[in-house]
């Protein structure tokens, strides 16, 4: 048994693409059960749980029967999956609005935060990375390294909280808590997203920067670039059109890998800007104790996880046709 | 590495210190970190303050020690029962394969699925004791970075000679997987686990600023800072020295983990 693993069998493509789309159709559903779970298996009596205070028998049965849960789990599962297919995400409570549309309303603000964020974060890691792998050993490259460490030892709030104080308040030059729409005019939009962006790129940026300076480094151990070198090509020509792109791959998917997790992993800034995004509407569903928001929430999340990363992990084999056969 | 060392002997006797303070914190001669003074309202640092007080008049040095007491219990207690866990899976998947060890990774990708800090606020949202709630989330988290790991080099491991010979000479599994895996396999995983010690301060921080860890009235790290943060310019003392302790303490425990885990890289490969 121990010797059984075997010679790896070159896969065909769509060999290749079969399985990933199992893969990814099992993990949804799990996924989705898991969800489900999460609201199913609430202690004591669901319904009066999730009323609350407001719980009379009435309510109480009203509601279990309106839920399903008379029924057993897996025909609950399958009803409300069913609601779910058809985007119906049920209503809260305290207010009785749709949770899609709630949902919804804040995927914007969010989207605008993670897009912003990546962009930043990418126009400072890449010139870092490939500076301080070219000049690898070198004071700069020894002492960004340590702010890198630095930065990833810092937990975000602290880090916001310095910003906050030096930028907004000590000097009031941006607002320091929420949001503007577009519909308000660019810069109003703009003035609020400074900080948050700012701080969260700040802290994506060590990751983003170790990995292709090491990615960087042996990529520039190659032959093909010593021939570059040897041909006379500038500094910056070899570096950033030769050398970078194939050592961006790595980053690419890390890059993905961060917008997946960002759609719900903002919780922090989002809580503490008054941004109203879906991390915010998350850490609000949970102090309400809406639990069927909680639910959907997690149930968004994770499913936007998933296909952000399925399509990324697409995209890489796209690119390095290597990943191909 | 000569050009790290003092940064790491700082990082070492900081961590020391800062497990001192946190093991004595009852026997320390502080005021109780729940004392409240309403006479010294957000006093600055001073000779009975050392750190200041808050802004109930609380002494900031005995919460921030009390906080980080709890910061140090939930990184150690979670990692901890994430690598009994994931080296149990881990090496069992590595040893055994075939089916148990596609089940097991299929496992492993669906709660890789879940963006962490959304699987922990979801789990620690619902009812129950909280300090369990967020070890165990936080467990879970780990797990399977862990049992990949476990998974890989027992793999790397069982292919070498001694475990042939281990097979031959007809020992039996357990034995072979306690005698021969085990001791190979743990200082790889050790060096792992402790940078996962810094994330989970990290994590632990991160629900308490949010409110969704510890109850308010439970001194914790994140929980001061977010208390205090409306009076940010007034007393940033009270926001600033329990952010910068933790800081410090995640950044030292980062410095150690990177050289053990540099060290242990070549073993990994």
């Amino acid at each position: 048994m121990i010797d059984s693993k075997p010679k790896r069998l070159q896969v065909p493509a769509l060999r290749r693409w079969v399985a990933s789309s199992l893969t990814l159709l099992l993990t949804l559903f799990a996924v989705s059960v898991l969800s489900f779970l999460l609201v199913a298996l609430l202690p004591g009596d669901v319904a009066t749980t999730l009323l609350g205070d407001s719980a009379t028998p009435e309510r109480s049965a009203e509601l279990r029967k309106e839920l399903g849960l008379d029924q057993p789990l897996p025909r609950q599962y399958g009803t409300w999956l069913g609601k779910v297919m058809q985007g119906d995400l049920g209503q809260t409570f305290n207010s009785g609005e749709a949770i899609s549309d709630m949902i919804l309303a804040r995927v914007p603000v969010t989207l605008e935060l993670i897009l912003l964020t990546q962009l930043l974060a990418l126009a400072i890691a890449i010139p870092l990375g490939v500076w301080t792998a070219y000049k690898a050993g070198s004071v700069f490259d020894r002492l960004s390294l340590s702010v890198s460490l630095a930065l990833l030892s810092m937990p975000t709030f602290v880090f916001a909280l310095l910003l906050v104080y030096a930028v907004a308040l000590k000097v009031p030059l941006l607002p320091s808590n929420g949001y503007a729409p577009l519909s308000d005019g660019l810069w109003a939009n703009l003035r609020h997203m400074v900080l948050p962006v700012t701080t969260l790129a700040l802290m994506e940026v060590p990751v983003y920067m170790r990995l292709l300076r090491s990615e960087m480094l042996t990529t520039l151990q190659q032959n093909f670039i010593l021939l570059a070198k040897g041909m006379g090509l500038s500094l910056s020509r070899t570096l950033f059109q030769h050398a970078l792109r194939p050592s961006s791959l790595s980053l690419i998917t890390l890059v993905g890998l961060n917008m997946g997790r960002l759609m719900g992993g903002a919780l922090i800034i989002e809580t503490m800007f008054v941004l109203p995004g879906v991390g915010l509407l998350l850490v609000e569903s949970i102090f309400q104790q809406e639990y069927l928001l909680t639910q959907a929430i997690v149930l968004f999340v994770a499913v936007a996880f998933i296909l952000i990363n399925t399509l990324t992990d697409w995209l890489y084999a796209w690119v390095d046709p290597r990943l191909k056969h | 590495m000569p050009h790290h060392s003092l940064a790491f002997k700082f990082s070492v006797a900081w961590l020391a210190l800062m497990a001192l303070l946190s093991l004595l914190a009852d026997g320390l001669p502080l005021p109780s970190p729940d004392a409240q003074d309403l006479n010294n309202m957000l006093a600055g640092p001073s000779g009975s303050h050392w750190l200041g007080a808050d802004s109930l008049g609380r002494d900031i040095l005995a919460r921030t020690v009390h906080g980080l007491r709890l910061t140090f219990l939930v990184s150690f207690a979670s990692v901890g029962l994430a690598l009994v866990i994931g080296t149990c899976l881990g090496i069992s998947a590595g040893y055994i394969g075939g089916w148990y060890d596609r089940g097991l990774s299929l496992g492993l990708n669906v709660l890789l699925a879940f963006p962490p800090l959304v699987l922990i606020v979801a789990l620690v949202a619902y009812p129950g004791n909280m300090l369990i709630k967020i070890i165990a989330s936080l467990a879970l988290v780990f797990v399977p970075s862990i049992t990949r790991i476990a998974r890989a080099s027992t793999l790397r491991f069982a292919r070498l000679d001694f475990v042939a010979a281990a097979k031959v000479a007809g020992l039996s599994h357990h034995r072979i997987i306690t005698r021969e895996l085990m001791p190979n396999v743990l200082p790889v995983l050790l060096a792992y686990a402790f940078l996962l010690l810094g994330i989970g301060a990290l994590a632990e921080a991160g629900l308490s600023y949010l409110g969704l860890g510890m109850p308010p009235s439970v001194p914790t790290l994140g929980g001061m800072m977010a208390a205090e943060q409306a009076r940010i310019l007034d007393a940033p003392h009270a926001v600033f020295f329990p952010g910068l302790v933790l800081f410090l303490t995640i950044f030292a425990i980062n410095i150690v983990g990177e050289r053990f885990n540099a060290g242990s890289e070549g073993a990994r490969r």
